[in-house]
């Protein structure tokens, strides 16, 4: 069942580059549709089929290079399943907002479905090299996203950049994997297996070594401070779908990796290594949200607020190794996972959102922009309801995550939790400032002064593309529920591998 | 164990009969049939896979143990000829109907007996003929263009500095040879390591220095590199993939056989001899080929760089289960993916970077067989190199040479910069340069299949590389 996930999009990726390119952009962007929503059905039939508890759903398991110690090893459970469901429902977002592409649809489509089962893969993998694999994938095909469907030349520099940097982290991530799978007896890439073996439990050098490494690797693709400088760029640079999956979905493999690897598998060095991830987080908190304060770039604002808000998942995270009480550890788990989906959510609606403002005036310059609430009135709504979900106001995921954050790490990490609260603060700074910038006031959009051009609100498919991934956000915060019912018996299980 | 049989040798014998008929044919074949030559040598590169592979089991020694039959020599009986035949096979549009084709196939054949034959050489005389015959019909390749042009003028710099250095290389593994059997009495790779272990260790340091010498300059590695940019350069581009193919494979594996075999760590400390030549071959290949601008340069210094990870595998030889096996893999992983990129420059004769400006919407087939090649150069999943590179860097780790693996990943991502600064012009735009359109308009078929056949293989061997790796390991 999850290959079929997994590779569903590939599968009709391989069909269509058998279509010719004449064929119309109107095919391929059917296509691409159809493959999400089969692929958003596949998922939700697992949600709703999955063993209630703890452990793995759907697992697979075929041995690949057995002498090495590499299996094809998929399975899902309440930290990945969320995760798995949010990336179907955000490239489902793509598809429908990308039937207004026309450069290289065909190219762009490949492309996208690819992405797609990378991104699948990797929160369905359940083997380190597997798991490398998707990871891997992701930078060069998110490196081709920018570099092809980018704004123009200056795209190459920023993609270049975010390969280089995002490769380094990877190839830190491999090292740590090789000291990981070389530790256990017999040597294995399997993530259960190393779970169950806690081969590094002794202490000493190596298991710091690797924590070092893997924390690295993964603290570039969060990406935290100071490992960020990459983001700002690459986003701001990004086609609007590009940036939505490499903020909403990429982002999260970072965070991912430290729920799903580190630190079950290292549990001894990361309760000794804790603070430095609450510190990290602090830092990647308040950083984020006051560099994004400064900024006039709309796009590079959203990307700054993206560090804000991954960085209380790395405080969440560090708060559960420092916990001694369960119960602090469990919430403050539970509300990492659901920081990630709710900022893939909310982080993807903004970048589509700030796309179609590029599209009408070509520009993400706020002080180009202002009073568009009377004009283009469906815009602003969505625009506003998006950014009071990611400042965080009640009613919205970004609450439900961001109180459970706090709440957990307020007893491990009181000042730690009273400095990061500070950042709420000034992101609702924030986003209050560009909603006025760009929404009040006269009416001033780009171009030659007095010329009156036209600016078109929403038009059906960018709604249809932005308006469910906010539907969502406002269920997940009106009746967290379900979404907490998938996640809690896994953070509780992962609470209690970390506290052992 | 001693045995005098012949037929032990059939790939071996195969490929020294299609060079000797081969060269005797094509004196008498019309210019337009001389393909018919390299048809032949390529069947009798497909008879030698397949009498090798019939061949695989046990390992033994035959002729007075001057020659070992174990996994590595069945590799290189295997990988050595199939890259021949991808070389042959990219040439294609380079050497039909060049009034020298037969010699270039009668060159490539006996080049590539001289490669298996260093592989399995467990003799150091035996060595040292596999030596010379690996590289002679190399230096006469380099030169094989002729004419009076500048390109014939770059190639006989190329050849003359490869002779060059191979002459004085030679000389001084031939030195090498008669200090270590001097110092240990026997020649045989056995009785050599008894000796060693009772040998003087200045000299046993000496000679074994010379000998790597010998063999570090056939696989093109710091601190023989000299000649490998030159060549890659100054020659047409089938000889170019040929020369930092085929050669690479026995050399490394001829290193690895020596050092495991014949030295007694406890002599000398030859793993970190070969960690240091590891380190600074992949960090100077890399680093020099960051601002290339000719390809065929560029993928030069990319090959001493790969050399440097291979050579990880060779300095844990003996203290990680995976070394060899490691090794095995990451050589036929290198040699199909080189000569794919080499493939993709055949079919498209520009020699600067710029030139493949537009290369992806001309011909997206070729431009996604040179990303495919070229990531796989890098070390991205799932392409072969991915594996032959995380499996030597396991058994590096497990070998206690982390600080290698660290180095080689810091390498890793630099190389990523001067292989993904190929992407730019390959996607961009197409440019209007006189080197660029009209050239790029139709790509060589023959080149271009072969390109797209091994970055195919190149993916395939890193998904389903599981049982090779496992056969390797339990050979």
């Amino acid at each position: 069942m999850l290959s079929v996930i997994v590779f569903l999009p590939t599968a009709v990726a391989a069909v269509l580059l058998g279509v010719p390119e004449r064929a119309g952009r109107r095919v391929f962007a059917a296509a691409w549709i159809a493959a999400a929503l089969a692929d958003l059905g596949l998922v939700a039939a697992v949600w709703v089929t999955r063993e209630p508890g703890a452990g793995f759903t759907a697992q697979e398991q075929v041995p690949w290079i057995p002498s090495v110690g590499i299996s094809y090893h998929l399975g899902v459970d309440g930290l990945s399943l969320p995760l798995l469901a949010m990336t179907a429902v955000l490239f489902a977002a793509c598809a429908v907002y990308s039937l207004r592409e026309t450069r290289r649809v065909k190219a762009h489509t490949v492309l996208f479905l690819g992405l797609q089962t990378v991104c699948l893969g990797l929160f369905a993998a359940l083997d380190l090299i597997l798991f490398f694999l998707f990871f891997d994938l992701s930078i060069v095909l998110m490196y081709f996203v920018i570099v092809g469907w980018g704004h123009g030349e200056r795209a190459r520099p920023a993609a270049l950049r975010f390969f280089l940097y995002t490769f380094l982290g990877s190839l830190a991530l491999l090292l740590g994997f090789i000291l990981l799978a070389l530790s256990a007896q017999p040597r294995t890439f399997d993530i259960p297996a190393l779970v169950a073996v806690n081969p590094l439990a002794a202490g000493g050098p190596v298991p710091a070594f690797a924590l070092l490494a893997i924390g690295v690797g993964l603290a570039v693709k969060i990406p935290t401070v100071p490992f960020h400088t990459w983001l700002p760029p690459a986003h701001t640079e990004a086609s609007a779908p590009g940036s939505a999956v490499l903020a909403g979905v990429l982002l999260k493999m970072g965070t991912y990796g430290l729920v799903r690897i580190a630190m079950p598998v290292l549990p001894a060095a990361w309760r000794e290594y804790a603070l430095v991830a609450v510190v990290v987080g602090v830092l990647s908190v308040v950083y984020g949200a006051l560099v994004a304060l400064a900024q006039t770039d709309l796009k590079r604002m959203v990307a700054y607020t993206s560090v804000n808000h991954m960085g209380y998942v790395v405080l969440a995270l560090g708060a559960t190794g420092l916990a001694r009480d369960g119960q602090a550890a469990v919430l403050a788990t539970t509300g990492a996972v659901t920081q990630m989906v709710s900022h893939g959510l909310i982080t993807g609606a903004l970048f589509l959102l700030t796309g179609v403002l590029h599209d009408r005036g070509g520009t993400y310059d706020t002080g180009a922009w202002s009073g568009l609430a009377h004009r283009t009135p469906r815009f602003a709504g969505l625009f506003a309801v998006a950014a009071f979900a990611s400042l965080g106001l009640p009613g919205f995921s970004g609450f439900v995550a961001e109180f459970q954050i706090l709440a957990g790490a307020l007893g491990p990490a009181p000042v730690a939790t009273a400095v990061a609260a500070t950042g709420i603060v000034v992101t609702a700074g924030v986003f209050l400032l560009a909603l006025q910038r760009v929404f009040l006031g006269p009416l001033r959009v780009p171009g030659p002064p007095g010329a009156a051009r036209p600016v078109a609100d929403l038009r059906r498919t960018e709604l249809c593309a932005v308006a469910p991934l906010l539907v969502l956000v406002t269920v997940v915060g009106l009746a967290p529920r379900p979404l907490l019912d998938a996640v809690e018996p896994a953070a509780a299980a992962l609470s209690s591998l970390v506290t052992r | 164990m001693t045995g005098q049989d012949a037929a032990a040798l059939a790939p071996e014998l195969v490929l020294l009969a299609a060079a000797v008929l081969g060269l005797l044919a094509g004196s008498w074949l019309p210019r337009g049939r001389q393909w018919l030559v390299r048809a032949a040598a390529a069947a009798a590169c497909v008879a030698a896979v397949v009498t090798a592979a019939r061949a695989a089991g046990p390992a033994r020694q035959v002729f007075d143990a001057t020659y070992t039959i174990d996994a590595a020599t069945t590799t290189a009986r295997v990988v050595v000829p199939l890259a021949a035949l991808l070389a042959l096979w990219l040439a294609d549009a380079t050497v039909r109907g060049h009034r020298r084709e037969t010699e270039f196939t009668v060159l490539v054949l006996l080049a590539t007996l001289g490669s298996v034959l260093l592989a399995g050489a467990s003799d150091l005389l035996m060595l040292v003929s596999a030596f010379l015959l690996a590289g002679v019909p190399l230096y006469a390749l380099a030169g094989w263009v002729g004419g009076v042009d500048a390109v014939a003028a770059r190639a006989s710099e190329a050849a003359m500095k490869y002779y060059l250095s191979g002459a004085f290389a030679g000389v001084t593994m031939l030195a090498g040879v008669t200090v270590l059997y001097g110092a240990g009495g026997a020649t045989g790779f056995g009785p050599l390591r008894a000796g060693l272990g009772q040998g003087p260790v200045p000299v046993v340091a000496v000679g074994l220095v010379a000998v790597l010498v010998g063999l570090l300059f056939e696989a093109g590695a710091v601190p023989a590199h000299f000649w490998v940019p030159d060549v890659a350069d100054g020659t047409p581009v089938p000889v170019a993939a040929v020369v930092t193919t085929l050669p690479k494979v026995g050399a490394l594996i001829a290193v690895y056989r020596l050092l495991a075999a014949a030295v007694p760590v406890a002599e000398v400390d030859w793993p970190l001899l070969v960690a240091v030549v590891a380190a600074a071959s992949m960090t100077l290949g890399n680093l020099a080929a960051f601002f290339q601008d000719s390809p065929q340069r560029l993928l030069g210094y990319s090959t001493i760089s790969q050399v440097g990870y291979l050579l990880m595998a060779v300095a844990v030889a003996g203290r990680a289960v995976l070394a060899l096996p490691s090794l095995l893999f990451y050589l036929g992983a290198y040699a199909v993916t080189n000569l794919g990129a080499f493939a993709v420059l055949a079919a498209l004769p520009v020699r600067t970077l710029d030139g493949h400006r537009g290369l992806a919407r001309r011909h997206p087939v070729l431009a996604a067989a040179l990303v495919v090649c070229l990531l796989g150069l890098v070390g991205t999943p799932p392409t072969a190199v991915f594996l032959g590179k995380l499996t030597v860097f396991t058994a590096a780790v497990d070998g206690g040479t982390a600080w290698l693996v660290v180095v080689a990943v810091g390498n890793t991502v630099a190389s990523v910069f001067y292989y993904v600064r190929w992407f730019g012009p390959v996607f961009g735009p197409a440019g209007d340069g006189p080197d660029t359109c009209g050239e790029l308009d139709a790509p060589a078929r023959g080149p271009a299949t072969a390109a797209v056949t091994a970055a195919a293989a190149s993916v395939l061997l890193g998904i389903a590389g599981g049982p090779l790796l496992a056969a390797l390991g339990s050979g």
